[in-house]
């Protein structure tokens, strides 16, 4: 892998190489700035922001914009501070990622070692599910949390976003799953080993690259989701997104730009974290069975 | 009844026939090959022993019991794929204890059971480590042993040695018999590997087109072909099979081949009485290239060698033999002969032609006559 990873480098020579490092340079900058904006303008107390210096270095650093928005500001009609939507989202974002990902999992599984007249059709369907837009299903989906009991709550969320994610996490496992070895099953079946078993024994075992790739995509997208947050969620059960809005919208009398930018990048710290932490993991498990070897 | 008994098994995938109705017996202790080419039925054949396919109609039965509706894991059978499917994320002995910890065994007697079997195949330094670290040999030996760790009643082998290189393939085909000389296990193996199926076997079942053509001790396979098919299948370099015109001469039936430069050649039949009755038919004498020799090289024991003058049109000297190739009846024809003996393409050479081997089939149904 590596011998030939080098081979495929094209050599060039050292005044194209400056050329390139330094447009790679600027374009760093370009797409840097806004965070950099945001971090220093969330570390400096406002009448510096009003005083003209969005750019510049805090003269004073303080945390207080940070504290604020994570437990006083405030949020609608409530001085709560962030943290309450906060949890709200974690609540509502470990278990809906969790269960689609099990499930989809489950479907891959199923659609491609466990065949079955009209299984193509199922997968089709659930595909077609990955493309409806949101804005279609927004007044279905109310009337059926409402028949539910689920209106208004976390749990209604997690299961609209189950609901969304399935399709997505399905097509991921399907065809990774797609390229796992049939004989291995078929082994497994004569050895003795049923449905489940193969399936925790045997599949799930080898699907750590698809794995996180799914988590990361239903993590990010779910986490980040205004739409489903601000039509079916209460006071009690916002997430974090839309309490960001709210925070932003329901200040009254002077707006605390310090305050919005520590919020908004609270509200970005979970989703760049699993970047993070999972992010190798992605692009080769986006790869993964593309090229042999 | 047979210890393996399939009787008018027949798989079907809605419209189309892959394997027609088909009887083998097999004793206990047998070493049963299934060979023919891609698409000839004989890995379905195997699935369907194994459970892993649905039998269409029929029945197959292990000790007497008719395994239909029979899931593969309670049949006590073990199988050993071509793609050898170790768990990749299971170790060398976790793998191998797979099947037993499924099938309930306590965890004392499975690590027994492992390490005997590690030490039969002489695979204990590799029990620790994953499939992706071991060799394409190695791997080979750990399907082997995860099948012979069950003891179950039959052995089922998947092409096992089709993704071994040439010399390690042949160590393994050597291995794999002396492991059936030695515990004396039933068999049934499945190759497109026509010489693997003659070393390893006790009886060949050679399929073709969803048939059984022939079912036979290698031997019975190899001299005495039931069709056109088993002769061309069976043997490297393949049978030859020319058109002939049968004659009677002096009583005696004999064989008319056209050659090369025009003339006619003319081989008396080792049984010349059974043949005599399909005077003036055309056939297709079938002559193995080891029956065609120089002359100092021919089978001395042979009563029936007859001898052709022909044109040699090209030699391909392979080390221990050289092969001889020439024209009969407008065929391709190769002769086995000795290594060190001195002919040249262009030459008109003597041909011994050892005619208790030959064989003879009907052009049009391909079937054996004499």
């Amino acid at each position: 892998m590596s011998t030939n990873a080098s081979s495929q480098i094209i050599r060039t020579g050292s005044g194209a190489r400056f050329v390139i490092y330094t447009i790679l340079a600027l374009f760093c900058l370009y797409y840097l700035l806004p965070l950099y904006v945001m971090v220093v303008n969330s570390l400096k107390p406002l009448s510096e922001i009003q005083a003209g210096g969005m750019m510049a270095l805090p003269g004073e650093w303080t945390l207080d914009p940070w504290k604020s928005a994570w437990s006083t500001a405030q949020i609608g009609v409530a001085a709560t501070g962030l943290k309450p939507y906060f949890l709200n989202s974690i609540l509502m974002v470990v278990p809906a990622v969790a269960i689609s990902t099990v499930l989809g999992a489950l479907n891959g599984y199923v659609l491609t070692k466990w065949r079955f007249r009209g299984d193509t059709i199922v997968f089709g369907l659930l595909l077609f599910g990955c493309f409806i837009p949101f804005q279609m299903v927004l007044i279905p989906m109310a009337r059926m949390l409402g028949l539910m009991g689920l209106a208004g709550t976390v749990p209604g969320l997690i299961f609209v976003h189950l609901v969304y994610g399935i399709g997505f996490s399905t097509l991921y496992f399907r065809n990774y799953y797609e390229q796992f070895p049939t004989e291995l099953v078929r082994a497994a079946m004569i050895d003795g080993a049923g449905f489940f078993t193969i399936f925790y024994r045997i599949m799930l075992p080898s699907s750590g690259p698809i794995a996180v790739v799914c988590i990361i995509w239903q993590f990010t997208n779910i986490w980040n989701d205004f739409l489903f947050g601000a039509s079916f969620s209460d006071f009690d059960s916002q997430p974090m997104t839309v309490a960001l809005n709210n925070l932003v919208q329901s200040s009254t009398g002077v707006k605390e730009y310090n305050v919005h930018f520590a919020g908004a990048i609270m509200a970005a710290l979970p989703t760049l974290l699993v970047y993070i932490v999972a992010g190798r993991y992605f692009v080769r498990g986006l790869m993964a069975g593309s090229v042999k070897g | 009844m047979s210890f393996l008994e399939i009787r008018n098994a027949t798989k079907s995938y809605g419209a189309v026939k892959v394997l027609h109705e088909t009887n083998i017996a097999v004793e206990e202790g047998e070493f049963l090959v299934l060979v023919g080419p891609s698409g000839c039925g004989k890995s379905t054949l195997l699935s369907m022993i194994a459970g892993l396919e649905d039998v269409t109609s029929g029945d197959i039965s292990i000790k007497g019991r008719s395994m239909n509706g029979v899931r593969p894991a309670d049949r006590n059978i073990a199988m050993v794929f071509q793609s050898y499917a170790l768990y990749p994320n299971m170790n060398v002995a976790q793998n191998m204890a797979f099947g037993l910890e499924m099938h309930g065994v306590p965890k004392e007697d499975r690590d027994k059971a492992v390490a005997q079997v590690a030490e039969l195949l002489q695979i204990q330094p590799l029990l620790d480590r994953k499939p992706g670290q071991l060799s394409g040999g190695q791997r080979q030996r750990v399907a082997m042993g995860r099948a012979l760790v069950r003891d179950p009643d039959v052995f089922l082998f998947d092409e096992p040695l089709s993704n071994l290189d040439a010399k390690l393939r042949v160590d393994m085909r050597t291995e794999i018999k002396k492991l059936h000389q030695k515990l004396g296990t039933t068999i049934v193996y499945v190759t497109h590997d026509q010489i693997e199926a003659l070393t390893l076997s006790t009886r060949i079942a050679v399929m073709y087109g969803g048939y059984v053509q022939q079912l036979g001790t290698p031997k019975e396979v190899y001299d005495n072909p039931a069709n056109m098919f088993v002769a061309g299948f069976m043997g490297s370099p393949s049978m030859n099979l020319f058109p002939a015109k049968v004659a009677v001469e002096n009583g005696r039936a004999v064989a008319k081949i056209t050659l090369a430069d025009g003339g006619t050649g003319t081989l008396p039949f080792a049984d010349g009485n059974a043949m005599a009755e399909h005077d003036g038919r055309d056939i297709i004498l079938g002559i193995r290239p080891e029956a065609i020799t120089d002359e100092d090289g021919a089978d001395r024991n042979s009563n029936a060698i007859h001898r052709i003058d022909a044109r040699v049109e090209i030699t391909e000297p392979a080390g221990s033999d050289t092969f001889v190739v020439t024209q009969f009846g407008g065929k391709e024809v190769t002769g086995r002969f000795r290594a060190d003996v001195d002919v040249k393409a262009g030459d008109t050479f003597p041909f011994a032609i050892n005619m208790e081997k030959a064989v003879a089939f009907d052009p049009k149904t391909e079937e054996r006559i004499g």
